[in-house]
C-alpha cells in the first residue's frame, strides 16, 4: 500500500491552486508552454461551496474534492501526451461567488478557451452555457446530479460525467428487485436537493415496480445527536417515524447527511437502510476493487492524500474524456475534440468494467453504478438480467424514449 | 502359431502405447499464480493433481520461468518486488528488485533480464538478474501492464492500459521507438514465432490488434462477439499462439470463453466455454493441451487443443491470474 503522503505535500498542492489562480490569464495565452510540445488548456471553474455542518466528526468537509480529481485527470492525459506530442495545462479558478465565477468563464472565452470542467450547481452551470460566446464551447459538469439539466434543461453544449438522480435510484431499485425486496418506507429531508432524490426515488420505484408503503418527511432537529445524550433522543424520534405498516427496506433522501446516519439500528423494525445512507448508490466509492479500479485508488490516494469520492471521480472523467478525445483524434484542435467526444466512436475507461459513453439525447456519460455501504462493495448495476435492446448501461436513467431534452442544435 | 503370435504382440503393443497416448510425452509440472490468497498452486501435468501450495509475497500476479527452468520469477505487486521460486525445493530463494507495483513481466531470450511493467508509476524497469539490480527505468503510458520480448532480444513491447497504446522499446537505448494506439486498455502483448508481428488484446475495447513489428501499422484488428453474452463482457485479455502458426487462444474475461483464431488469416473457429473471467493461459509443453487461469470460479480449465474442447476443470486457490507450465 502507498502510504498517505506528508503534510507538506499537501500544503504544496493548495500553493499550486492558488498560483494557478493568479496567472490563469497567463496560461490561457500561452498556448504552446511546453516548448516545442503544443499544449491544450482546460479551464476548471469551481464554486467554492459553503459546507454543511457534519453530521459526525468522522467525516470532515473536502473544500477541493473536485479538483484533484481534475488534476489527476490531467496527469493522466499529459502521461499518454508525452507519446503523441501533446500536453495539457489546467488552469483553475475556484471562488466562492458565483457571479465573480460567471465573469471568469466569460473572460475565459473571450481570450478563446473553449474546453471546461466546472464544479457548480446547475443554476450557474445554465448560465455559463447560455452565456455570449459559448455557443462554440464545451462545458464538462463533473459534479451535478440533477436529472433536470439532462431534461428540460439540457443544453447542446453541457456534457455530464456523474450519474444523475434518476440513474442513481434506478440502480437501488434494481438491485431491491434483485433481492425480492419490493416494499419500501421513504423518509425524506428537508432540503430541496432531498425533494429533488425522493422524486427519483418515486420515479424509479414506479418503474421497477417497487411499493413506497409509506412517505414520510424528516423534520427533526439535525443537530440533536451532537448533543449529551442526544442519541436517546434521536433514537426515540426515529422509532416513532419509522412506525406503522410492513415494508422491506428504509429509504433514506439526505444527500447533505444531515440524519440519514442515525437511522439505522433505531428503526421500529429491523431493517436495512438504503438510498443516500446505507446501501448508497454512486458513482464511485473507495471500497471499489474491482475492474483495477485499485490502481486509480492509489494513484489519487498518493496525489491528494486521501480517498478518491464521487466529485473527484466526476471531475477525473471529465479530463480524462477530454485527453481521451485528444489521443484518438490526434489533435488538440477543439473542434476536433468536441465533436469527438460526442460521437460513437468514443470510449472512456473509467474502472467499472464496459466503457462508458456519453448518450447522443442528453448529455450523460452512460456508466455503471456502484451500490455500497462505508465498507463494501456490495453490487453493481446494471444487475444481470436488466437488459436494453441497445445498450445495458440505458436500462439506469432516462433512455431516449422519455428524455425531456429536446436541445436545438448548435 | 502366427495368429496368436500377432495377437499377443497387438495385445503388448496396446499395453505400451496406452499411458503413451493418455498422457503428455515427459512429465512436467503447471503453476498457478493465486492473486488473492497470496500462494502458488503447483499440479502435476499429467494427472492434474495439486501437488503443492506454495505461500509466496503480497499479491502474485505475473509469473514467467527463467531460462534453466529452475526458478519461477513472481511478481508479488503489493510486496512491490519479484520474487524467486526455486523449483526444485519450493520454496522462494531470492527475492529481486522490481520498482512499485510490478504487475506482469517478459524475459530476454538469453534469461539475463526481466523486462518490468510497474504499474503504478507508469515505467517498464529493466531487470539484471544476476547482479539483482534495476539498471534502467523507461517511462511509459499510464498503468503499463503487457510486456513481450521480441524472438531476437532486440525489441521490448509493453502495454500501457490507460493510455491505450503499445510501446516498443529499443533494448539497445532503452528508448521508445514507437507507440501504436489500439483499443481501450490494452492488456498483453506477444510476438509472432518467427517475430515478424505482434497480437495485442485491449481488456474494454474487446478486441486484438495485430501490428506488423517492423513498421508499427496495424494489420488487422480482431472483433469478438459470443451469443447470448452482453458484449460490454466481452474482454479480451491473455494470448497464446501455437508454435505451428495454426492457433492463437484469447482469453476473454468475463465472457467466460477462450476464442479460438486462425493464426494466419485471423478468421474466429471457436468460443469454448471455460470458467469464469479467465485470464492468461498455458500450453503443455507438446502443445496438446492449453491451461487457462480462471479468476472468478477459482480453477483451471483445460483446453484439448486437437479436438478444441474442454476436458475439465481443477480447482486451484483464491483469484488465480496468471499460469506456467514448467518441470
Amino acid at each position: 500500500m502507498i502510504p498517505y503522503p506528508t503534510d507538506q505535500r499537501r500544503r504544496r498542492a493548495s500553493a499550486t491552486a492558488a498560483i494557478g489562480l493568479l496567472f490563469l490569464g497567463l496560461l490561457a495565452q500561452a498556448g504552446t508552454a511546453h516548448g516545442a510540445t503544443p499544449a491544450l488548456t482546460l479551464t476548471y471553474l469551481g464554486l467554492v461551496h459553503k459546507l454543511p455542518a457534519p453530521s459526525a466528526v468522522l467525516t470532515p468537509p473536502i473544500p477541493d474534492d473536485a479538483l484533484q480529481g481534475a488534476e489527476l485527470g490531467i496527469a493522466d492525459d499529459n502521461t499518454t501526451g508525452r507519446f503523441l506530442n501533446q500536453a495539457f495545462t489546467l488552469a483553475h479558478i475556484l471562488s466562492p461567488d458565483p457571479a465573480a465565477l460567471l465573469k471568469d468563464f466569460d473572460a475565459a472565452i473571450k481570450s478563446g478557451q473553449r474546453l471546461f470542467v466546472v464544479d457548480a450547481p446547475a443554476t450557474l452551470l445554465l448560465k455559463m452555457a447560455d452565456s455570449s460566446g459559448a455557443e462554440n464551447a464545451l462545458i464538462l459538469d463533473a459534479t451535478s446530479q440533477d436529472d433536470a439539466l439532462r431534461g428540460a434543461d439540457c443544453r447542446h453544449n453541457l456534457l455530464h460525467t456523474l450519474p444523475d438522480r434518476a440513474m442513481l435510484t434506478d440502480a437501488l431499485m434494481q438491485y431491491l428487485v434483485s433481492k425480492n425486496w419490493r416494499r419500501i418506507m421513504l423518509l425524506v429531508g428537508k432540503t430541496p436537493e432531498d425533494a429533488l432524490y425522493a422524486t427519483a426515488i418515486r420515479h424509479s420505484a414506479a418503474k421497477f415496480q417497487i411499493r413506497i408503503v409509506a412517505d414520510r418527511p424528516w423534520t427533526f432537529n439535525a443537530a440533536a445527536q451532537q448533543a449529551d445524550t442526544g442519541h436517546y433522543e434521536v433514537n426515540a424520534e426515529v422509532n416513532d417515524v419509522t412506525q406503522g405498516p410492513n415494508y422491506d427496506v428504509l429509504a433514506v433522501a439526505d444527500e447533505e447527511g444531515n440524519f440519514g446516519n442515525q437511522v439505522a439500528y433505531r428503526t421500529a423494525r429491523p431493517r436495512p437502510e438504503a438510498g443516500t445512507q446505507g446501501l448508497v448508490a454512486q458513482a464511485w466509492s473507495p471500497v471499489m476493487d474491482e475492474y483495477a479500479s485499485t490502481e486509480l485508488q492509489l494513484r489519487f490516494r498518493h496525489q491528494a492524500g486521501r480517498d478518491m469520492n464521487n466529485q473527484a471521480y466526476g471531475a477525473w472523467l471529465a479530463t480524462r474524456a477530454l485527453g481521451e478525445s485528444a489521443t484518438r483524434t490526434g489533435s488538440l484542435d477543439p473542434t476536433k475534440i468536441i465533436a469527438y467526444i460526442r460521437g460513437p466512436q468514443f470510449e472512456l475507461s473509467g474502472y467499472k468494467g464496459p466503457p462508458f459513453s456519453f448518450r447522443p439525447w442528453d448529455g450523460q456519460l452512460r456508466q455503471p453504478v456502484l451500490l455500497a455501504d462505508t465498507m463494501s462493495l456490495v453490487s453493481v448495476a446494471p444487475l444481470p438480467g436488466f437488459l436494453h435492446q441497445t445498450n445495458t448501461l440505458d436500462t439506469l436513467g432516462t433512455d431516449q424514449p422519455e428524455t425531456t431534452c429536446h436541445m436545438p442544435s448548435p | 502359431m502366427p495368429y496368436a503370435l500377432t495377437l499377443t504382440r497387438a495385445a503388448l503393443l496396446a499395453a505400451l502405447a496406452l499411458p503413451i497416448a493418455a498422457r503428455p510425452a515427459r512429465a512436467f509440472r503447471i503453476f498457478v499464480s493465486n492473486e488473492k490468497d497470496n500462494s502458488i498452486t503447483v499440479l502435476n501435468g499429467a494427472t492434474l493433481k495439486v501437488i503443492a501450495t506454495v505461500p509466496v509475497g503480497a499479491r502474485p500476479r505475473g509469473i514467467v520461468l527463467s531460462n534453466d527452468r529452475k526458478s519461477l520469477y513472481i511478481c508479488t505487486s503489493d510486496a512491490d518486488h519479484i520474487e524467486v521460486l526455486d523449483l526444485a525445493t519450493l520454496k522462494v530463494d531470492r527475492i529481486l528488485p522490481s520498482g512499485a507495483d510490478p504487475e506482469f513481466m517478459a524475459l530476454s531470450p538469453d534469461g539475463k533480464t526481466l523486462y518490468v511493467a510497474n504499474e503504478n508509476n507508469s515505467e517498464v524497469s529493466v531487470l539484471d538478474i544476476a547482479a539483482s539490480q534495476v539498471t534502467a527505468e523507461i517511462p511509459v503510458g499510464v498503468e503499463p501492464e503487457g510486456m513481450a520480448v521480441s524472438p531476437d532480444g532486440k525489441t521490448v513491447v509493453c502495454t500501457s492500459e490507460t493510455t491505450s497504446m503499445a510501446h516498443f522499446i529499443d533494448v539497445a537505448t532503452h528508448t521508445v521507438i514507437a507507440s501504436v494506439l489500439v483499443g481501450t486498455r490494452p492488456r498483453f502483448a506477444v510476438f509472432t514465432k518467427d517475430g515478424s508481428k505482434v497480437w495485442v488484446s485491449s481488456e474494454v475495447a474487446g478486441t486484438v490488434a495485430i501490428i506488423d513489428a517492423a513498421d508499427h501499422k496495424i494489420l488487422q484488428t480482431l472483433h469478438f462477439s459470443v451469443p447470448g453474452v452482453p458484449q460490454d463482457a466481452v474482454q479480451a485479455v491473455g494470448i497464446n499462439l501455437t508454435a505451428d502458426g495454426k492457433y492463437a487462444f484469447v482469453d476473454l474475461g468475463p465472457a467466460n470463453r477462450v476464442v479460438v483464431i486462425d493464426q494466419q488469416t485471423g478468421k474466429i473457429l471457436n468460443y469454448l466455454l471455460v470458467g469464469q473471467r479467465v485470464w492468461h493461459n498455458a500450453f503443455s509443453p507438446d502443445q496438446k493441451f492449453l491451461y487457462t487461469a480462471n479468476g472468478i470460479s477459482n480453477d483451471m480449465s483445460v483446453i484439448d487443443i486437437k479436438r478444441l474442447v474442454v476436458t475439465q476443470s481443477v480447482p486451484v486457490g483464491q483469484s488465480p491470474w496468471g499460469v506456467v507450465v514448467g518441470p
